[in-house]
């Protein structure tokens, strides 16, 4: 029995114009070194993207419009492969991976990984403070607090909704006795 | 001049000039990456009155870095007489979206997206 949290919606495959999958072992090298690819892999996701967004070098808005979506998905995609990256439970069987689905007016990012229960806590917490506060007053609340603390926890998701507009979901589920997170965000395009 | 870089980055505190200036791509991995640079920073506020901080030609941060920032503006907030310039640029996405937020920590600072 899955556990949902914010705006989750699944997504059927035959729905979206046009998607792209990355998948990833979480153990196969030590996270240090794998690092750089969470970078390589987002600027990738946001430039795959390009294509069905061209530029007219005559018309500005349309070059805006572009660079913002590139810039956008590949900010989104890092940032949900760091925390995949930071938190998933390495000697578990799930691999890490997010799905990038383009739709008429959305891109709905899908990144799932495997999580200890201690971390599922801990996330459950954070995500349930989001739901019960409001999402710009926490941003500057955790902002303040990461000049204090040296931690940057939740500002990823905060910094997706306060600046990007984005619509946040979660799903949680228990297969063959590992926790499973899928965390999905949407942006209007 | 104080100078610090790797292959994808460069951060460049220049005392004379009374300003630091960021180029690249920064996705360090979380607050303990980025010390060297906040230590820097920290300097730069220690030696001066006002300082200008160049990120025009600063690509990408991810939400780690804008913690650097963060940290960084409230610094410069808790100096007594502290005057903080940023400069940024319009065309790069992630500073249209989220530079406004350290105005919201400093309301004295200024900023100018070019």
């Amino acid at each position: 029995m899955s556990e949902i949290f914010g705006n989750y919606c699944e997504v059927t495959p035959e729905e979206s114009a046009e998607h792209m999958c990355l998948s990833f072992k979480p153990s196969s090298v030590p996270i240090k070194q794998r690092w750089r690819n969470n970078g390589l892999s987002a600027d990738f996701l946001g430039d795959y993207l390009t294509t069905f967004f061209p530029k007219n070098n005559n018309d500005p808005a349309s070059i805006k419009k572009q660079a913002s979506i590139r810039d956008a998905a590949a900010y989104i995609a890092n940032e949900l492969l760091e925390n995949a990256m930071k938190y998933s439970n390495e000697n578990g069987k799930i691999p890490n991976s997010i799905d990038l689905t383009l739709m008429e007016d959305k891109l709905i990012f899908t990144e799932i990984n495997g999580i200890n229960t201690a971390q599922e806590n801990n996330f459950k917490s954070f995500i349930t403070e989001l739901e019960n506060n409001d999402p710009d007053k926490l941003f500057m609340q955790r902002l303040e607090e990461s000049a204090m603390t040296d931690s940057s926890s939740g500002l990823g998701y905060l910094t997706m909704i306060n600046d990007y507009q984005a619509v946040l979901g979660w799903k949680f589920d228990d297969i063959n006795g590992e926790h499973k997170v899928t965390t999905q965000v949407v942006i209007s395009i | 001049m104080n100078i610090i870089e790797d292959e994808n980055y460069k951060v460049v505190y220049e005392p004379d000039q009374q300003s630091v200036i960021f180029s690249g791509i920064l996705r360090l991995g979380g607050m303990a990456e980025y010390a060297p640079i906040v230590e820097c920073l920290e300097q730069a506020v220690a030696e001066n009155t006002e300082l200008t901080l160049s990120l025009k030609a600063l690509e990408f941060l991810n939400s780690s870095g804008i913690a650097m920032l963060s940290k960084f503006v409230i610094s410069a907030r808790n100096k007594e007489d502290f005057e903080l310039n940023i400069v940024g640029s319009s065309d790069i996405t992630w500073q249209g979206k989220s530079l406004k937020n350290l105005q919201r920590l400093m309301p004295a600072l200024s900023l100018n997206l070019e």
